[in-house]
């Protein structure tokens, strides 16, 4: 093949946001019809709230000072429901076999599954947070955009670890047991981080801003390292 | 090869020997906690040695991720099964010494509470070795050996920051920090022992990973020697 006809096909292949912006349209398409992650992700929430809320009989003041822990931990739990299906999709009709010998930069895959799972969560937090409020009687002393920023840092720890994790757990055995194995202990810091910049601004003792920062370089790092690691295990034979 | 291992066994043993001398007999009673401080020199030299096998097991990761060589595979995995033994001692004898001294025996602390969590982070990294088969397991671990490492970096800021019985270092810990010569030495003499102890039972154990590598390759190999009637059998 002569140079030119090299740098032709070059010019036409797809960059790396081209496929980015396909994957994540197909994801989201996908989610809008079948509407598979969200169902089971907000049932399962669901449920965990109204199980605390048996186990747990708290007071007003009380479920304010726990709720920022009570929020995560349904969301970590749902969250991993969602995760697990993110490559099991692919997985029929050989669709990442299919990806893996492709030329196509197999960060922007990683990219648009975490996105995609961040627009689900997102999604699922903007649900639940209504029924939080009616269940434990919330009322947020702090302003809403620090909830806000919180809840969207927070996400993207656990989305952008988790969806890489899951694509770890796809070639393990019994995978949907592993991803939860491998996502809460390297989730424990950000969990941390979410928790007190929750309850912080929930109960309005203290400031949240020490844990955002944390969480902003937190979501920083991980993404630049599950980007730098990513073709690797999904390369791994 | 054998009488290198032989005498670093045997100086391994006269290490731990004059350790376990110098923790119990030589050094000095502690004023306040009295002999059971004497756990001290158990402690926190395995905690050393568990750190210094999990900064291993992160090198090694990085070697393999790099060059794919089987042999830095094999260290990995031995530094991590030796630093979670050493992590295990750390968080057993932790709860031995706080009972007597602190009245309680955990207590959600910075320092324990980030050694629970380095734990459980390298237990999951050997769970996830044993739940993964071929050549997709020294990849997949590795991969996850570099999450956790920069994962405990995270744990112990958020730690610190976010949650705030356990003393100060007494080693470098600044200016009120002090400890006894002799408890220094004994300490010290406790932690090269455990280290040598440590460097043992990986070799021995990177040893046995080698020939396991070994005898898997010379399987796959007689498979693909064999391949022809094997296809004919399918067939």
């Amino acid at each position: 093949m002569s140079s030119a006809a090299l740098q032709l096909g070059r010019t036409r292949a797809p960059g790396f946001f081209d496929i980015l912006r396909a994957t994540l349209a197909k994801d989201l398409r996908l989610e809008w019809r079948s509407k598979d992650a969200i169902n089971s992700m907000l049932f399962f929430a669901l449920l965990v709230v109204v199980i605390f809320s048996f186990s747990f009989d708290l007071s007003a003041e009380e479920s304010r000072r726990i709720a920022g822990g009570l929020v995560w931990v349904a969301l970590l739990f749902a969250a991993v429901v969602a995760l697990n299906q993110t490559w099991a999709r692919e997985l029929r009709n050989q669709a990442l076999d299919a990806f893996r010998v492709s030329p196509a930069p197999a960060e922007s895959l990683f990219l648009a599954k975490a996105t995609g799972n961040f627009v689900f969560v997102m999604i699922l937090e903007a649900l639940m947070a209504p029924l939080f409020v009616v269940f434990y009687n919330l009322r947020s002393v702090g302003p809403g955009y620090e909830l806000a920023a919180a809840s969207a840092l927070g996400t993207w720890a656990l989305v952008v670890n988790g969806t890489f994790f899951a694509a770890m757990s796809l070639r393990t055995r019994s995978r949907e047991v592993m991803l939860p194995l491998l996502l809460f202990p390297i989730s424990i810091p950000a969990l941390l981080a979410m928790v007190t910049a929750t309850t912080a601004t929930l109960t309005g003792d203290g400031s949240p801003h020490l844990s955002l920062v944390f969480l902003a370089v937190y979501d920083l790092v991980f993404t630049i390292v599950g980007l730098f690691l990513f073709e690797t295990v999904l390369q791994a034979e | 090869m054998k009488s290198t291992f032989s005498v670093f066994a045997l100086i391994t043993l006269a290490l731990l020997s004059f350790g376990l001398y110098q923790a119990l007999v030589a050094a000095p009673t502690e004023q306040t906690m009295g002999e059971v401080q004497r756990i001290f020199y158990y402690h926190v030299p395995s905690a050393w040695t568990a750190f210094l096998c999990f900064i291993a097991n992160f090198a090694a990761s990085i070697v393999y991720l790099a060059r794919r060589n089987p042999k830095a595979d094999a260290f990995a995995l031995s530094t991590a099964e030796v630093g979670v033994v050493f992590c295990t001692i750390v968080l057993v004898t932790g709860p031995i010494w706080a009972r007597p001294v602190w009245g309680i025996w955990w207590t959600w602390d910075a320092r324990l509470t980030s050694t629970l969590v380095l734990w459980l982070i390298y237990v999951s990294y050997l769970v996830l070795r044993r739940y993964t088969s071929g050549g997709q397991s020294p990849v997949l671990a590795s991969a996850l050996a570099v999450f956790g490492f920069v994962d405990v970096i995270f744990v112990y800021m958020a730690i610190r920051w976010f949650r705030t019985q356990h003393p100060q270092p007494v080693v470098g810990g600044g200016a009120n920090a002090g400890i006894d010569p002799h408890m220094l030495f004994a300490l010290l003499v406790n932690f090269a022992a455990f280290a040598a102890l440590a460097s043992l039972v990986v070799w021995i154990r990177y040893r046995l990973e080698r020939l396991r590598q070994q005898v898997e390759e010379a399987h796959a190999l007689k498979a693909i020697a064999a391949g022809p009637p094997l296809r004919r059998a399918a067939r």
